[in-house]
């Protein structure tokens, strides 16, 4: 463990314990303001990209200018002053635990990304496989809350959930394999440096080969369907299922479902970006601000590249929300088993062919 | 090791479900995602409209046509006040027949705008909802200038209209076509969405080859409108029975091809739909187009002041509504009241296939079957 819990472990002179107990505080503080930040702000985004495709003007009131932009707040203040409502029927264990294991795993999956070359709790040689492992943890509370909110609805939303999640689980992981081939390394602080060329975007595994950039594709929709957004939104299809697993949540323990789904996307913005995008590596490295103290560390090491290329795929994931009806649940399974499996199968094989063409093994 | 026991699953969908447009509800027997029975339940929003109608003079029953098929108003007082005026023998005045036709085609369009975006809905899509809903409030624009109402019109009397059009009318309705068909830069509503749905791979995987209704099936449930149409039946009664002024425009009835899939599936009940309301744009283009040709005059000069069918006749009249076919059973007793009334609701009917057509498919299926039926609750109740 590096980085921050360090600075404590070194920096106050406290016994080794305590140091690291103030250190994990800190930062899961840092996390959570980090998640609630963007949660507010990607929520605030999410009306504003949808009232443009939709030719309106989303939330224009609350807030300092006219865009709206404290709307999120003023709905969260909403949804924590509701009634917290616990159905008699349900299993009351279960059901409470649920929104806090669901979001505890977007958590976790935090506490992995490296948001500059300073700026991360902890790095693991095994750093990718974490992040995925986690990533998909999440799927226990939702069939927890499925299961125990006692409704048919939120089973069938439970159960397409674990289908689902279980199935693009194997193309993320194949597509991994196509990036670890070219890293070398399967820890995130490798991937990135690898990517980190010097030559700008051209460094970046996107552009490496053409079967990478159809592999970004894949991920990008694999990721989709991973944190259950349109079109791959069966676990709480609207239309079909009222609000799938969630359907008995509300207030607060609803908030955190809600919560979690739009960390999630940051994640998949996130993984995309480490592992097509450069991760925290530049677009371009420019010396002469290196020097300068605010601007050089803010474009240097603050984080703003990696969440500049996030934002750009979860506002890409917004942009599919607000134009794709949903798959049936048949042809999600098609689309994961019978399409997307075997292209990033081919893709491997192919990226291996194409190093060693070019010697680049 | 033994089998997994397994067994159906009974669930209620509905009567609060965002996809049974309003309180149906649906006993769904399922295995698993597939539904094997459908039981639909009605009677939530029964409101006795034939009942009523006994108590009412003809002219006061025409608020209620209003609120069975609110999504067609115009159409529902139109079909009432046709029957009526066949029953008591009222002549109706030709620049009344053209602002008849003029408003009951806009009002099947913006019907058909709502199962553009209530279909988008139930497929997922968000967005086709708000698309529909613009172009609709145009037309809704149209008829609150006319008649002050945007949804309820009480428009159509027996024998004339309520309100005469009022100034500008006319052009703000060339704009709307305009915007709506006419301009040929790609930028007009039906343009838009075909790019935004009918185009979507998604979407037409969704949609076709599934619920498919033959015509047999359709003709012996008694199927009709764009739901009959759409397998491949050319029965529209603005063409094979004209009424009104129907046989004057040049326009085509819209049959279901099979052009994604098989012929009456959901894709053609879709389909179906956006061609109807092309020609509905072009019926209503003709009938503005003539319109300044047609000697004008008060609109209520021919509404009889009382209306008495002589003791004993009976009749049955149907037009076209956005939805099939509504037809009327009015006797008289010679009374100014209808001694009964009964109102052949096409929702209804149409909903009645909806076992036949859905059973075998998956629960995401019924739900677009359900919506391509393109039911109104106010209807199937009365």
């Amino acid at each position: 463990m590096q980085g921050i819990i360090s600075l404590f472990e070194s920096g106050l002179g406290l016994p080794e314990l305590w140091a690291f107990v103030i250190g994990v505080v800190v930062f899961s503080l840092l996390i959570f303001l980090f998640i609630a930040l963007f949660v507010i702000v990607a929520v605030w985004l999410e009306r504003k990209v949808s009232a443009v495709i939709q030719d309106r003007w989303g939330p224009m009131r609350a807030g300092l200018t006219i865009q709206g932009e404290l709307q999120t707040i003023a709905d969260t203040v909403k949804l924590l002053m509701k009634e917290d409502i616990i159905p008699k029927p349900v299993d009351k264990l279960l059901f409470i635990l649920a929104p806090f294991i669901v979001f505890t795993a977007t958590f976790m999956v935090f506490a992995g990304i490296p948001l500059g070359p300073n700026a991360y709790s902890g790095t693991f040689d095994l750093g990718l496989f974490y992040l995925i492992a986690i990533s998909s943890l999440g799927v226990i509370g939702i069939v927890m809350a499925g299961w125990a909110s006692n409704n048919k609805w939120s089973l069938y939303g439970a159960m397409r959930s674990v289908a689902q999640i279980v199935s693009y689980e194997i193309p993320i992981a194949l597509i991994l394999i196509a990036v670890v081939m070219y890293s070398g390394s399967f820890s995130v602080k490798e991937i990135i440096a690898t990517q980190d060329t010097g030559y700008g975007i051209f460094g970046w595994f996107l552009f490496r080969n053409p079967f990478m950039f159809v592999a970004a594709i894949l991920f990008l929709i694999a990721g989709t369907a991973e944190n259950n957004r349109t079109p791959f939104d069966l676990p709480e299809s609207e239309s079909e299922l009222i609000a799938g697993f969630h359907t008995e949540y509300t207030g607060m323990r609803f908030a955190f479902f809600f919560l979690a789904e739009y960390a999630n996307m940051f994640v998949v913005g996130v993984l995309l970006a480490i592992l097509f995008l450069g991760g925290y590596a530049p677009i371009w490295h420019v010396a002469a601000l290196a020097d300068i103290p605010v601007l050089g560390w803010f474009f240097g090491s603050s984080g703003f590249w990696i969440i500049l290329k996030a934002m750009l795929v979860v506002i890409i994931q917004m942009w599919f929300r607000w134009t794709f009806p949903r798959l049936r649940v048949d042809q999600l399974m098609y689309t994961a088993w019978k399409v997307l499996i075997p292209f990033t199968m081919a893709i491997i094989v192919l990226n291996g062919i194409w190093m060693k063409l070019f010697n680049l093994i | 090791m033994s089998r997994i026991r397994t067994e159906e699953m009974i669930i209620n969908m509905g009567p609060h479900h965002p996809s049974t447009h309003g309180v149906l509800h649906l006993v769904l027997h399922t295995d698993g995602e597939v539904v094997t029975k459908i039981e639909p339940k009605i009677g939530y929003l029964h409101r006795t409209f034939e009942k009523h109608a006994e108590n009412l003079q003809y002219n006061q029953v025409v608020p209620y046509t209003d609120r069975t098929d609110y999504i067609a108003s115009m159409n529902n007082n139109w079909t009432y006040a046709m029957a009526v005026e066949k029953l008591a023998g009222v002549e109706v005045p030709e620049y009344v027949e053209y602002l008849r036709v003029i408003f009951g085609e806009l009002n099947r369009l913006a019907s058909h705008l709502l199962f553009f975006g209530a279909f988008g809905l139930d497929s997922g899509a968000f967005t086709p909802m708000l698309f529909g809903f613009r172009e609709r409030e145009k037309i809704l624009d149209l008829f609150e200038m006319t008649c002050g109402a945007r949804l309820l019109y009480n428009y159509i009397w027996i024998g004339g209209l309520s309100h005469d059009i009022p100034p500008g009318f006319i052009e703000k309705t060339y704009d709307f076509l305009n915007d709506f068909y006419l301009r040929k830069d790609g930028k007009d509503a039906l343009t838009e969405f075909r790019k935004l749905l009918t185009a979507n791979r998604i979407f037409i995987e969704r949609n076709a080859d599934v619920g498919i209704l033959t015509k047999e099936d359709a003709i012996n449930l008694g199927v009709t409108g764009p739901a009959l149409r759409a397998t491949g039946f050319p029965w529209d009664l603005r063409k094979t029975e004209p009424y009104s002024i129907y046989d004057r425009f040049d326009w085509e009835v819209a049959v279901g091809r099979g052009e994604y899939g098989s012929i009456g599936d959901n894709m053609d009940r879709y389909l179906v739909r956006m061609k109807e309301m092309e020609e509905s744009a072009k019926l209503i283009k003709q009938a503005l187009d003539q319109l300044p040709s047609v000697k004008k005059l008060d609109v209520r000069s021919a509404v009889p002041n009382r209306i008495r069918p002589p003791k004993g006749k009976e009749i049955y009249f149907r037009a076209e509504n956005p939805r099939g076919e509504l037809g009327f059973y009015i006797r008289s007793d010679g009374s100014p009241k209808p001694a009964r009334l009964k109102m052949r609701s096409p929702a209804f009917c149409n909903l009645s296939a909806l076992p036949a057509m859905a059973e075998g498919w998956m629960l995401a299926d019924l739900v677009m079957i359900l919506g391509s039926l393109d039911i109104v609750l106010g209807e199937i109740d009365r």
